[in-house]
């Protein structure tokens, strides 16, 4: 049984860290890049499209057999937009103050293109229990992405993490972290110390095979 | 009603620019901003989808808060949507099959464009009427083609430029909008 275990963690690694849906695909930027200037607010909009997207796969993929291929891109709309409407409906009851901040964002998770994705290359073609795994990684992959932006824009631009101060009284917050251009510099930043990274372990790969 | 049509479009073209300021719409403008010939046509497809389908949601509002349907919303709105982007994709395969061919995928993916859903979501919420609806969209239509040219632009430029390797691609690309978008800052409060 080992085997398919394995099969299933990597599934779910890969949209964690392989695949990562912020940093390595650049998908769903819209919202990525607009309610991450808290990491508050960045978790909640994380969790609202991980349940969304392991939904939809889990249906997607269940009605894989009947959906007849030239209408399924609507097919896959119809329902991502079914569990949008649903948690669009549950935040504004959980919290109103979060209905707030998060605004129109929950609603624009329909268009977030990282679901549609999810549907159409992997739910589309495999059976729900693996579809929603994939879906989770992926989801959890897009939390952490978010999260990654929303506490560096909320530490430098509010001197806070999760609302709790985190420097003295003489911090001068860096207003321009949670204006619009703060999130793309944030992001742009994540890249290319992701970049580096990668750069670095190819360069000791190279050195590695060349020594042997 | 307090908004004047003129303050409605001046807000959606600079001030509360669509990609630079509400980050609605950026999944084509970090893809198709890499040339200029591609940007433009792409920034009018988008404005044409944006004006089709904002005045449907208009009109479609109407029909939901009438019989009360609210919660059918969003759903209906994505629908129009993508019948809008079909539309604009027949009538660009028949007219201009190499324009067709060079936007490729991202002319389907205008209906997961954000900045379209975006603006029929906001005139709903901010409860604008006919002009105003009109307005907005082709502010936004025209802050998004806007920003998409501008972009282009420099891209095309720093292309036969010196950048370290490690920065090119997307880190470069999100570098050079932020710098776009603090310039759009400049704009804020113009709309009142």
């Amino acid at each position: 049984m080992s085997q398919p275990t394995a099969k299933t963690w990597d599934e779910f690694m890969e949209g964690v860290w392989r695949q990562n849906p912020v940093f390595v695909m650049v998908l769903g930027m819209c919202p990525a890049l607009a309610v991450t200037v808290s990491a508050i607010n960045a978790l909640s909009m994380g969790v609202a499209t991980t349940f969304v997207l392991i939904c939809s796969c889990a249906l997607v993929s269940m009605t894989r057999r009947f959906t007849p291929k030239e209408v399924r891109i609507a097919v896959y709309i119809v329902i991502i937009a079914t569990f949008v409407t649903a948690v669009d409906y549950a935040i504004q009851a959980i919290s109103l103050a979060l209905y707030d901040a998060l605004g129109a964002f929950i609603q624009l998770i329909v268009v977030n293109c990282i679901i549609l994705g999810r549907a159409e290359a992997h739910a589309a073609k495999n059976p729900p229990l693996p579809a929603m795994i994939n879906a989770a990684g992926m989801g959890l992959g897009f939390t952490i992405g978010l999260f990654a932006l929303g506490s560096v824009r909320e530490i430098f631009g509010a001197g806070a993490l999760f609302g709790v101060p985190l420097f003295g009284e003489g911090f001068q917050p860096w207003v321009v972290m949670v204006l619009p251009p703060g999130g793309f510099f944030v992001l742009g930043c994540w890249l290319l110390l992701f970049a580096a990274i990668e750069r670095r372990k190819q360069r000791k790969l190279v050195e590695v095979t060349e020594n042997v | 009603m307090s908004e004047s049509a003129f303050q409605i479009f001046i807000n959606a073209l600079l001030a509360n620019n669509f990609v630079l300021a509400m980050f609605l719409g950026l999944c084509p403008f970090l893809g198709v901003s890499g040339k200029l010939d591609t940007a433009f046509p792409m920034g009018v497809a988008t404005t044409f989808v944006m004006l089709v389908a904002s005045l449907c949601a208009y009109g479609l509002n109407l029909l939901l808060t009438a019989f009360g349907l609210e919660f059918l919303r969003l759903i209906s709105y994505i629908v129009i949507i993508a019948s809008a982007v079909q539309l604009v994709e027949m009538v660009l395969k028949k007219y201009s099959p190499t324009l067709f061919r060079a936007l490729g995928i991202y002319l389907p993916l205008i209906t997961t464009n954000c900045a379209v859903l975006g603006v029929a979501l906001f005139q709903t919420a901010r409860d604008y009427d006919f002009i105003q609806s009109v307005t907005f969209a082709i502010g936004g239509g025209a802050g998004f083609t806007l920003a998409l040219v501008l972009m282009a632009s420099v891209r095309e430029r720093l292309q036969l430029s010196d950048v370290p390797s490690v920065a090119q691609g997307t880190a470069l690309s999100l570098m050079l909008a932020g710098v776009l978008s603090l310039a759009f800052m400049g704009f804020a409060g113009l709309g009142g």
